[in-house]
């Protein structure tokens, strides 16, 4: 099953980085399509990142962030082989949800 | 807390649990509805209001209650000259200290509010993304430390919008 979300979590012993790309339209609402209707809005509107039962970033978003979203951060805590959890919702409910061992 | 009965479930603590879970399915069922306050930023709510304002201090005001002031501290970093408005790879970072949230502002969007980042204790203070810029516009990040806004801002060119024209 092919998910939505992928993931690339590195460890350097203290600090874990995060890059994350996602595969979503974001869709504004206000680009017409081919046939010149409008597109209607639809877009993520927040993506958490979990790690250890602990929320460690929470990204909400509007419909400026592009197409098919990428997100790098940091974080402290975690170590080698933990497990990261990322999960999103868009404003039409859909939603994914998937876990990544920090290497 | 140790457990220290073995009478299976307190009846208050039952009625702890079913009260807890009420209170979830509240929250599911708020989220469709664009009735969050306005200081979304506290809390874990998605701020609907700030995203729907159409200027960049109204936003500012909406995300977090007050005005940011410019500082040094906040290293914003985005292309002078954007190709393609669709795109734009922006980065912040901080020295700042006690940070909680870092959002992104675009000015001359339809919508300023583009993305806001909660950042919980032991999160680096720096976050890159990609964004959209309907034209030339003024970019602002805001970072929330300790209670207070600072902000940086950037002038970034786009040659070709990012609404799809």
């Amino acid at each position: 099953m092919a998910s939505s979300i992928r993931v690339r979590a590195t460890s350097n012993g203290d600090i874990t980085e995060v890059q994350a790309l996602i595969q979503h339209p974001m869709d504004t609402g206000l680009v017409k399509n081919p046939n010149g209707e409008l597109v209607p809005a639809h877009f993520i509107q927040e993506l958490k990142f979990e790690c250890n039962g602990k929320d460690v970033f929470v990204a909400n978003w509007g419909t400026a962030v592009s197409k098919d979203p990428y997100v790098k951060f940091s974080f402290k805590g975690a170590k080698k082989g933990d497990e990261l959890k990322i999960s999103w919702i868009d404003n039409k409910g859909a939603s994914d949800t998937t876990t990544a061992k920090i290497a | 807390m140790t457990t220290t009965t073995t009478t299976g479930p307190h009846p208050t603590r039952r009625l702890i649990l079913q009260g807890a879970a009420s209170v979830a399915l509240l929250g599911l069922g708020n989220l469709p509805f664009g009735a969050a306050p306005a200081r979304a930023a506290a809390n874990d709510k998605y701020p609907e209001e700030a995203f729907k304002q159409k200027n960049e201090a109204d936003a500012i005001k909406a995300l977090y209650g007050k005005t940011a002031e410019p500082s040094d501290k906040v290293k914003l970093d985005a292309p002078e000259i954007a190709e393609n408005g669709g795109v734009v790879p922006i980065s912040v970072t901080t020295s700042l200290e006690k940070v909680t949230s870092i959002s992104f502002f675009v000015a001359e969007n339809p919508n300023a509010l583009a993305a806001s980042y909660k950042i919980p204790d032991g999160t680096i203070p720096a976050v890159a993304n990609r964004l959209k810029m309907a034209k030339t516009t003024r970019l602002t990040a805001v970072v929330e430390a300790d209670g207070k806004l600072y902000s940086a801002t950037k002038e970034v060119k786009v040659t070709v919008g990012g609404c799809g024209g």
